[in-house]
């Protein structure tokens, strides 16, 4: 255990210092809001000489994630940061990062997708990478943004995963909300991290290899069926990287953050920041006498899906709330809500009544008499027996 | 001239492939046959052939061969048929073509439903 050093920081400003500390040998990347702090800080360390990092500031999100894989592939360690529309535009290098097997470590700071035009939270951009190949955490804070950042580029490097990973936060409430930051001391988090001895790379002029080499029908699904094999059992990694993070940091780092869930009878699961509303609700409520509960997954890819199920089969109703719309899917419900009912069903429960909440969208303000509302429709619910709307609205004006 | 059977291995079950598809072999590619995707075949008339070699320089597979300074034989096992040394070649015939008996270039585009061997 070392102790950190406790700073003010947003939640970009606290993950360029992650990058700091870390001292990536490429760092690609273009500005975009809410993310553009992340790399205008690092790109002032770059400036200053406080790192020895490649910074190549490309004209686009595509050309970033373009030149991160080229980087990744040379052998470099690799990181970037993008946000909203940025993501979006990396699209086609995401899954082609994935499928070559690069570790590359991207900070998404949440942010709605155009159009209508919106520069605010929620989690279209990242919900929409769900499927690319990347591992997923989710942050409540720039603390947990932070030291997220920290573990995700151990776990994507690791030699049995090979995964790139994308650590993502709240535009604004975190991205740019001062708190109190605890950084861990730069060689701590360096020996950490360790360095990055890639098995094949580019540059290895003894060893030659060809990289992202035809692949046709006769090897293409082999290769995917062994991509989603890395993903399937990177589990046991992701947890021994946190725990060693734990050990570390002596700051928690569950992938499952559980409030009250022991015996609670109604639970909320929410993802980042949110969660830290749902959970001061919980706790007045219990105060009061009410057993409710509040699940934050900090790790949505791989999504934990038995983990959560055993977290919330002994509740009588459950919320699921979601920072984006799956649109078309059944009555338009999020993606958290299809991945929880999914894993339910999996394990077999079909009992428990679970209801989606659509919130927060374009950074609409989630307030606790929101979270209140929640709780009592789930009251009701567990009560009458009777599920009612299965997608319903928290903070839309009706 | 390599033949089908040291083509890369589709023996392979998904578990033993390179992760990411990592080629580690060097030079393998002349391993993997492309010769089957042709529809057309580029054929040369050798006698009014002027050895300008356009034809080799331009083709994009190395699929045409030089032998002593001379165009060679078209290597079939990986031409895929694209057609660009039958488009560049710079030589009008002044008798009829050797093979399809038509006038034009030194290299005419041939279906390849009119040979036996996709390889010869």
């Amino acid at each position: 255990m070392v102790a950190s050093k406790y700073m003010p920081l947003d939640g970009a400003n606290a993950v360029s210092q992650a990058m700091r500390q870390i001292n990536p040998d490429v760092v690609a990347a273009y500005p975009i809001t809410p993310q553009t702090a992340v790399v205008q800080n690092f790109s002032q360390y770059v400036a200053d000489g406080i790192v020895n990092t490649e910074f190549i500031p490309v004209e686009s999100e595509h050309a970033a994630m373009s030149a991160c894989i080229g980087a990744s592939a040379a052998g470099a360690r690799v990181m970037t940061a993008t946000a909203a529309n940025g993501l979006a535009l990396m699209w086609e290098m995401l899954y082609i990062a994935s499928g070559m097997r690069l570790p590359i470590v991207l900070t998404v700071v949440n942010r709605a997708l155009s159009s209508p035009l919106n520069i605010h939270c929620d989690h279209s951009d990242g919900m929409g990478a769900r499927d690319s190949g990347w591992l997923q955490f989710y942050a409540e804070s720039g603390q947990e943004a932070y030291d997220n950042t920290i573990k995700s580029l151990k776990i994507a490097e690791h030699k049995d995963l090979l995964l790139p990973v994308m650590s993502c936060q709240d535009g604004f409430i975190t991205g740019h909300g001062v708190e109190r930051v605890g950084i861990l001391p730069d060689e701590a988090v360096r020996e950490f991290v360790g360095s990055y001895d890639p098995e094949h790379y580019l540059l290895d002029t003894d060893h030659p290899v060809t990289m992202g080499a035809w692949d046709f029908t006769d090897y293409y699904f082999e290769h995917k069926r062994q991509q989603s094999e890395a993903i399937n059992n990177s589990m046991p990694v992701i947890l021994e990287v946190c725990e060693e993070y734990e050990r570390l940091s002596e700051r928690p780092q569950p992938i499952l953050d559980c409030y009250g869930m022991d015996d609670a009878e109604l639970a909320v699961i929410v993802l980042s920041s949110t969660a830290g509303t749902a959970r001061s609700v919980a706790r007045r409520l219990r105060a009061q006498g009410a057993k409710v509960g509040v699940l934050k997954p900090r790790l949505y890819r791989p999504f934990p899906a038995q983990q959560i199920v055993d977290c919330i089969k002994n509740c009588k109703a459950v919320a699921v709330l979601d920072r984006a719309i799956s649109f078309g899917a059944p009555q338009g419900m999020g993606p958290l809500y299809t991945d929880v009912t999914s894993a339910l069903f999996v394990a077999g429960i079909s009992g428990l009544p679970i209801v989606n909440y659509i919130y927060g969208l374009g950074g609409r303000d989630t307030t606790p008499p929101m979270i209140e509302s929640a709780f009592a429709d789930l009251r009701v619910i567990a009560d009458s027996g009777d599920r009612g709307d299965l997608v319903r609205y928290l903070g839309l004006r009706a | 001239m390599t033949t089908k059977h040291e083509a890369p291995r589709l023996d392979l079950p998904w578990d033993q492939v390179a992760p990411g598809g990592v080629v580690t072999a060097v030079g393998n590619s002349e391993t993997y046959v492309t010769g089957t995707w042709r529809t057309m075949r580029p054929v040369r008339d050798e006698v009014q052939c002027t050895q300008c070699l356009t034809c080799w320089i331009m083709c994009p597979d190395a699929a045409i061969t030089v032998v002593d300074g001379k165009v060679g034989p078209y290597d079939y096992v990986h031409c895929k048929g694209c057609g660009v040394c039958a488009e560049r070649c710079p030589v009008n015939i002044r008798q009829p073509h050797s093979f399809t008996g038509q006038m034009g270039k030194v290299i005419h585009m041939v279906p390849e439903s009119d040979f036996e061997n996709v390889n010869e």
